[in-house]
């Protein structure tokens, strides 16, 4: 049975889903992206479940009903602070749906090749495709099943841990059990033995058991990285479950899966490149955790760090002509948007230029800094990135810096045997003066002294985020 | 406790210790206030005002020092006033204990506190109460304005209908406090001001203030004034030279020189010589800030003004901070009030000599009849070393030209490399797969393209509206699913039809929040 329809409406779908993703190269484009992404989602959808899918149709169209009542209740929910999270759960999803979808592949090819010929002739939907396979496509389906399941199951506990890291119900901490990467390795060519066996027809126990070291994989790998590497391991885990709906794609022979699993993958690939670089990491360093190795002691900090309240950041501020203001995940924990909005409101209300430093790292997922400024209602045009604004810092009167520590880190650049050398950063210690609000006197995640907070032009603002602001709100009218 | 200002004993000093101001400041420490009557006349400052502040104003001297716990002072005390101490006794001024020994062993004798502000050390947290640098900017402007007073033509360069007016060039050696005060004064009157400095890396913030700054055309590595706490340091002989021969060769262009150039603990060096006066042109003016350390320039005479065989005046005066007598009280004060600040960490009207503070320590000359000077190196280096700063070679145009070619080149051959490795890849994978499975193959390797190429373009503010489409995207799986719920056993079913709901919260949740998110970009 074949459905030119169905075809036709793959391809415009996957068009659709191409300028979803092109028109995110901008604020305005962006809007009408979506669109794309949901005419594409719908048409893909309405076209398998008149085609090929239209078994059962009705309890998919309830289920999908359902799963949407959730979904819109979910996003309408939601806290803009609690997107890294949202993202890591809604992965998760996909991924099980992909271990899911990969098992019944089995299970049908399990069922199609038990079958006599007439049988065969007899089927319908997905077995019939099965049914017209040759034997040494059949040992590539099961290559696909195989891949697709492990990806999809990695992904899976990923982000469940991933999800628990973000929403503070696991210890942020990077923790791996005793063996560390050995366990990984272990567990990685266990599963490749299994796979050999279920290769040949060692039966659906294998790929069971593969699924739970699969599982675990996922769940260790995860442990083991950092709260500071999280953008790298979310865009990581989203370009898994595109790969792992490849995978399926090819399995069940779907041209469409096969693209968008692409388009996903792809575009997860690349996020991940982008922030390992953002912060000068080999990505197998981020994804094996920890720091590379320093070849030598960290140099020494000269002065001291210089408190200060909140008359004299008031009074600067006023005086001030040009400011910048570089948040970081402090800002969010803090729940200081609102408030840093507000503050940015007024200051330009009195004609003062103020703008934002944006690192493409700060935060726990790629742009959070943006999503959070923008929900605040800070006009994007005055958010910048690091590389627009970093030629800036020496005419800049004042720079205020909310909770971020390592992306304003001068060792980066000064000290060879730093463990972030070499990592670009936002060169705030150029400007005239800078304001340092922080909780305390500690470390950042990444542990490492930051010697811009000893520097002459910088004053500490101690106290939580939220309040500090709101009490400069008090002496800015 | 009470804070007792004295009247400055030296003759023509006009500065006070104490304005009304700052004794309001001092009250809200817990302290009283009392001043020597008229010790404030000669800042402007009329026993009237003081009283208004809530300020005792006591009749004479001797009562002033028998009443008050602490006195403060801006000259160093005379021994005419050591009669007056009583123990227990604090005194805040200038000390200069380097030079006053006999005095300090005397105060010390009395078991009087001395506090002396010009050992404030300089870091960071201390320039609040570094009554040195308030004066030396005091010093530095007013500098240019005497010099200004004593010279015969504009700063500015003008011209009028009355012909043509050239602008003055300056020349301030030494660009410390004082120096770039001076540097601003001069350059906000409009003269074309030169500086120098031995220390290289003041270049930058001679720079800033307008001027420009002399090069030497000396190779040495030249030390770092972070070593010395931001100090200059004797130079080799060698560099001496070059620098001399530089003023020599500027000596005939410049109208004014401001030289301020001093070493801690040592006599002014001679840096403008007696030919180099020679050769510069009548009605030139000379202002030798460092006149009480023996002068920059052999002819200057302190305290006083001289006019050369050849019409240049060189200026030699001390007392530049006491001639803007109500502008110097006013920061001097302040300068005072901030380290009583930190001297009263309680707020209680109590002064707490704490010697674990590096910067009261650093000021403490003697307390409880022990002589505490010098102090100890501070914990706290004043400015952190500078590193050598790389050059970036300046490249020229052929080189740049070649390293573009290099670049194309090497990309071209990566491009190159990578096709040919992924086409030989694409036909192995051919030669072993069967045909339906190379049709999806290409499709998924097409696609993988399209995507790196697309995503590139992603603006960097957009990358989390990017990870929650492309989630909701990756639900796509869902097709999957609704190809299986309706073939096969119940297992399959079931298992599909989880999947389909799953995917389902996904589309679903990830659309509407994507949506959410980009309708909160707004423009301003």
């Amino acid at each position: 049975m074949e459905f030119g329809f169905t075809t036709a409406a793959y391809v415009v779908a996957a068009v659709l889903f191409i300028l979803s993703l092109g028109g995110l190269s901008g604020q305005e484009s962006a809007k009408r992206a979506v669109w794309y992404g949901i005419a594409g989602m719908a048409l893909a959808v309405v076209a398998t479940l008149i085609g090929p899918g239209s078994g059962l149709w009705l309890l998919s169209v309830i289920l999908i009903a359902a799963g949407g009542v959730i979904g819109y209740y979910v996003a309408q929910r939601v806290q803009m602070t609690e997107m890294p999270q949202l993202v890591a759960a809604m992965h998760s999803l996909v991924g099980l749906a992909a271990v899911f979808v990969g098992f019944n592949a089995d299970i049908e090819l399990g069922r199609v090749l038990a079958m006599d010929d007439t049988a065969r002739k007899a089927l319908e939907g997905f077995a019939a495709v099965l049914a017209k396979k040759t034997s040494v496509e059949v040992s590539i389906l099961r290559v696909e099943v195989f891949l697709g399941v492990f990806i999809g199951a990695v992904t899976f506990t990923g982000s469940v841990v991933a999800f628990g890291k973000l929403a503070g119900k696991l210890n942020s901490k990077a923790i791996k059990l005793p063996g560390g990467h050995a366990l990984n390795a272990g567990a990685a060519i266990a599963s490749i033995i299994l796979g050999i066996m279920y290769f040949n027809d060692a039966g659906i126990w294998t790929l069971i058991l593969m699924t739970l070291l699969a599982f675990f994989i996922g769940y260790h790998l995860i442990m083991g990285i950092g709260g500071a590497d999280m953008p790298v391991v979310v865009s990581m885990l989203n370009s898994y479950s595109g790969w792992a709906a490849a995978a399926i794609g090819f399995s069940l022979g779907n041209d469409l899966l096969i693209v968008v699993g692409a388009l996903v993958g792809s575009s997860g690939a690349i996020l991940s490149y982008i922030m390992c670089k953002a912060m000068n990491r080999h990505f197998v360093s981020v994804i094996l955790g920890g720091f590379g190795n320093t070849s030598g002691p960290a140099q020494e900090i000269e002065g001291e760090m210089v408190p200060t309240d909140t008359d004299f950041v008031a009074e600067t501020l006023s005086e001030a002509d040009s400011i910048v203001i570089v948040p970081g995940y402090g800002m969010a924990v803090a729940q200081a948007q609102q408030s840093v909005s507000e503050l940015t409101k007024r200051l330009r209300d009195k004609g003062k230029n103020v703008r934002f430093a944006i690192h493409p790292v700060a935060g726990r997922l790629p742009g959070h800094m943006n999503v959070l400024l923008a929900e605040a209602k800070v006009p994007y045009d005055i958010v910048l990135e690091m590389d627009e604004i970093n030629d800036d810092f020496p005419d800049t009167d004042v720079v205020i810096i909310i909770g971020a520590n390592d992306i304003v880190n001068p060792a980066a650049q000064e000290d060879p045997n730093s463990p972030i050398a070499g990592m670009p950063v936002l060169e705030v210690w150029k400007a005239k003066h800078v304001f340092i609000s922080k909780r305390g006197q500690g470390t950042g995640y990444s542990g490492i002294e930051n010697p811009l907070f000893y520097k002459e032009n910088s004053r500490m603002y101690y106290g939580d985020a939220k309040s500090s602001m709101d009490a400069l709100l008090g002496k800015i009218s | 406790m009470i804070i007792g200002a004295a009247k400055e004993v030296l003759d023509g000093e006009r500065r006070v210790a104490l304005t009304p101001d700052s004794a309001r400041q001092l009250q809200k420490l817990g302290y009283e206030c009392a001043i020597e009557s008229g010790a404030g006349e000669a800042a402007n400052f009329s026993d009237k005002d003081y009283t208004e502040a809530d300020v005792k104003v006591v009749a004479d001297a001797k009562t002033l020092w028998e009443t008050s716990d602490i006195v403060i002072k801006v000259r160093p005390p005379e021994t005419s006033e050591l009669e007056l101490t009583h123990e227990g006794q604090t005194v805040i001024s200038f000390f200069w204990p380097a030079q006053n020994g006999e005095l300090l062993q005397q105060f010390a004798d009395k078991k009087v506190n001395v506090l002396a502000m010009d050992m404030v050390p300089r870091i960071s947290r201390a320039q609040k109460m570094d009554a040195l640098s308030s004066m030396a900017n005091i010093a530095g402007y007013r500098a240019v304005i005497e010099a200004g007073n004593n010279f015969g033509r504009f700063f500015t360069g003008q011209i009028t209908a009355a012909g043509k007016v050239p602008p003055a060039k300056v020349l301030v050696i030494g660009a410390g406090v004082a120096g770039l005060a001076a540097i601003g004064a001069s350059t906000s009157l409009g003269a074309i001001t030169l500086a120098f400095d031995v220390r290289p890396e003041v270049a930058e913030q001679v720079e800033s203030m307008g001027a420009e700054f002399v090069y030497l055309d000396f190779e040495e590595e030249q030390q770092d004034g972070a070593a010395t706490g931001g100090y200059a340091s004797v130079s080799s002989p060698e560099f001496r030279e070059a620098q001399l021969a530089k003023f020599r060769e500027l000596a005939p262009e410049v109208d004014i020189v401001i030289t301020t150039a001093l070493i801690p603990g040592r006599d002014a060096p001679e840096l403008w010589t007696e030919d180099m006066v020679q050769s510069m042109k009548p009605g030139s003016v000379i202002v030798d800030l460092a006149a009480e350390k023996g002068g920059n320039c052999k002819l200057t005479k302190m305290d006083e003004k001289i006019v050369t065989e050849n019409g240049i005046t060189v200026i030699g005066y001390t007392d530049f901070p006491s001639r803007m007598a109500t502008q110097s009280s006013t920061l001097y004060a302040t300068n005072i009030r901030h380290m009583m600040t930190d001297l009263t960490p309680e707020k209680d009207g109590q002064i707490n000599i704490d010697m674990e503070d590096d910067v009261i320590r650093g000021a403490t000359a003697t307390k409880d009849g022990e002589i505490t000077f010098p102090p100890p190196k501070p914990k706290i280096a004043a400015i952190a070393a500078q590193k050598p700063k790389e050059k970036a070679p300046e490249m020229t145009p052929e080189e740049r030209r070649a390293a573009e070619v290099a670049a194309f080149k090497d990309q071209t051959k990566k491009q190159v490399a990578l096709l040919a490795g992924g086409g030989a890849l694409l036909l192995l994978v051919g030669l072993v797969a069967p045909a339906s499975f190379m049709q999806h193959f290409i499709v998924f390797v097409l696609a993988c393209f399209v995507g790196f190429q697309v995503i590139w373009g992603v603006a960097h503010s957009l990358h989390t509206p990017l990870m929650a489409v492309t989630n909701a995207i990756s639900s796509i799986v869902i097709l999957g699913a609704l190809l299986q719920i309706g073939s096969g056993s119940w297992l399959v079913i079931l298992l599909a039809a989880v999947s389909v709901f799953m995917a389902g919260i996904n589309i679903f949740g990830g659309f509407l929040v994507t949506r959410r998110m980009l309708a909160m970009f707004q423009k301003s």
